[in-house]
């Protein structure tokens, strides 16, 4: 399976090159650029391991990318995505969220059914990987 | 405080007088009148009946509005009636349209009770609207004070904070209405829901009328759509929902059905339009209590928003349900098959998205407007809409807004699954080349073109309805200059 989380993920893998792009179009907004990690990547799961703080002073796309490679070198085997934090009142949140790496084999999700009383079903959503202890899940 | 000279009193004693008066001597129409801060101001488009002096109309209708009677009664001077009057302070003839005219009136705000849009309507749309000596009245637009405004909880979620929770940024949200709306059974009906939300939507939506018929009862639609929407969610890695419609005949129904719709895990509920305000308002605390979204459909406003002539502006209600707390209203898609003038629908979006409105009168907005930190509603899109628009959409509407395709989901000639998979690539790579800087209004259906290169889906959906438009004129259509050459 594919996790479609972000607001890429039904086009192919974006190249380095189109990432760039976006990250020059977050900086053209004024919005803070930032990368996050996991090997948890269950839908409801918000808080993926910040690859440091979100970069409010590199307005340059090249040196934002270096970042986005060091990343990759540390975490290869990690779900990472692109954040781009708008601090303006009113919105004081995300602007912009996708993936720019996903792990090689994506096992996907169990969903499992707990019947409950009456004919109501309690759902749980859980990643296959998730048995294995963080850090060696992929 | 000056003492009363006997002159006043004498013209106090002659003002009140038993008998018939003109509304316009009645302290209705001050054209010197200046609005204060706290002061709801509102612009009726007045059509007096002939013969009828435009002034004494608009009078009338600030006297209707709020404190006259056809007569004068001798008990207004046991008040401070001449704060409590509405003041018509402006009457400007609407260009292009002769025998209408723009009334400004102003009201103090001790007129309304705080947080209820029951209570600010029975003044503004109340009686007035079947005056006699009227042909027609049209609520165009209101100013609402900080002060007022403060006074409403406002949308319980709002657009950040759902974007939040549903962890989705910085693409429109996709959805589409289940069909055929009525008829499918829950089992049916959940079929269509786990297709659509595994091909690539977000949402898939109850229709308006979709309630508890005898093809399908709520709680058989509840359980069938939960089951969908986990099933969907487990398959893509993705947070899912669906509005599930709790409107029904009683406040008690819908409560039992909205406690129903959480106890299941469900992230939103649906209300329609017709349930009427105090409803709207009692299901917003509902949601606020429960960390609900609530989704607006706005059944019935055409009755009385289509016509320039007569009703009120989709505007108004789209202030008084941001105010009443919602956090999604239909708000028109300009390219769809439903009423829509781009830049009166532009207005629409601005004054639910947008923290200060300035006037543009052009977009049909007579004033500015501070929100004051109320939060923002997600507009919705829906109706005859599909993805060989998607540069136009996404052009017009931004970001900030749930884009619909019902028929262009279900209807795919490869399946509903796939429909969705095509509306969803297609969003995804107009919004990414639009960031890349490329002109998506002249490139657009090249963009589609080439995206559905690596896309069967969306390769065929362009193939089927590549071409489909709706171009009829719009009724409800800006005056563009209401400021008009005379002023009375």
């Amino acid at each position: 399976m594919r996790i479609t989380q972000g607001c890429f993920s039904f086009l192919p893998d974006l190249t380095d090159e189109q990432i760039s792009k976006q990250i020059q179009y977050c900086l053209d907004h004024g919005w803070a650029v930032s990368f996050e990690y996991t090997d948890d990547p269950h839908p409801r799961n918000t808080y993926w391991e910040m690859w440091g703080h979100p970069m409010f002073d590199i307005r340059d796309a090249k040196a934002i990318m270096g970042e986005l490679k060091e990343c990759r070198l540390m975490h290869g085997d990690c779900y990472i995505r692109l954040c781009a934090f708008d601090s303006t009142h009113t919105w004081e949140s995300l602007r912009m969220s996708f993936i720019v790496q996903r792990p090689a084999h994506e096992p996907g999700f169990m969903l499992t059914r707990q019947e409950a009383d009456g004919r109501n079903i309690r759902y749980e959503t859980r990643a296959y990987v998730a048995e294995k202890p963080e850090g060696t899940r992929y | 405080m000056d003492t009363p000279i006997p002159d006043t009193k004498a013209k106090a004693a002659e003002r009140y007088r038993a008998g018939v008066m003109e509304y316009r001597k009645m302290g209705y129409w001050e054209p010197d009148y200046e609005p204060k801060i706290t002061d709801v101001i509102a612009v009726f488009r007045v059509t007096p009946q002939d013969g009828v002096d435009p002034i004494e109309a608009s009078a009338a209708v600030a006297g209707e509005s709020s404190t006259a009677t056809w007569t004068v009664v001798w008990t207004d001077r046991l008040t401070a009636c001449e704060k409590y009057r509405a003041k018509c302070y402006r009457v400007d003839p609407v260009p292009n349209s002769p025998g209408a005219y723009f009334a400004y009136i102003a009201y103090d705000l001790d007129l309304f009770e705080p947080g209820s849009i029951a209570n600010l309507s029975a003044s503004i749309i109340g009686n007035v609207f079947g005056f006699k000596p009227l042909k027609a009245l049209r609520l165009e637009d209101m100013r609402m004070p900080v002060a007022y405004v403060k006074t409403f909880d406002g949308p319980p979620t709002g657009i950040v904070v759902e974007r939040e929770r549903l962890d989705k940024f910085g693409r429109p949200i996709l959805g589409a209405t289940v069909k055929p709306k009525l008829g499918l059974s829950g089992r049916n009906y959940g079929r269509v829901v786990y297709e659509a939300l595994k091909g690539g939507l977000d949402f898939t939506k109850d229709d308006e009328n979709i309630n508890s018929q005898p093809f399908m009862h709520w709680r058989d639609r509840y359980l069938y759509c939960m089951e969908a929407v986990n099933k969907a969610q487990a398959a893509t890695g993705e947070v899912k929902g669906t509005y599930l419609n709790v409107t029904a005949g009683t406040m008690e129904d819908m409560y039992e059905r909205a406690e129903f719709a959480k106890s299941l895990g469900s992230c939103i509920v649906m209300i329609d339009l017709v349930i009427g305000y105090t409803a709207i308002q009692s299901m917003s605390k509902w949601a606020r209590r429960n960390d609900m979204i609530l989704h607006l459909h706005r059944a019935g406003h055409g009755t009385y928003t289509r016509q320039k002539t007569h009703g009120v502006s989709f505007r108004v209600i789209a202030k008084w349900m941001r105010l009443a707390g919602v956090d999604h209203i239909h708000a028109g898609t300009v390219v769809g098959k439903l009423e829509g003038d781009p830049k009166t629908t532009a207005g629409f979006y601005d004054i639910l998205r947008e923290e200060k409105n300035k006037m543009q009168l052009e977009h049909g907005l007579f004033f500015d407007q501070d929100w004051a930190s109320t939060r923002k509603v997600m507009p919705v899109a829906s109706g005859g809409i599909h993805l060989g628009q998607m540069h136009e959409l996404l052009h017009l509407l931004k970001d900030d807004v749930v884009l619909q395709f019902g028929g262009g989901t279900i209807g795919h000639p490869l399946g509903i699954a796939a429909g969705a998979t095509a509306n969803r690539v297609a969003l995804e790579a107009m919004v990414l080349a639009r960031n890349e800087g490329r002109n998506i209004m002249e490139e657009g259906p090249e963009i589609l073109n080439q995206a559905g290169r690596s896309c069967l889906p969306l390769r065929q959906a362009l193939d089927t309805w590549g071409d489909v438009t709706f171009n009829y004129t719009s009724t409800d259509t800006p005056d563009f200059v209401p400021v008009a050459v005379a002023s009375y």
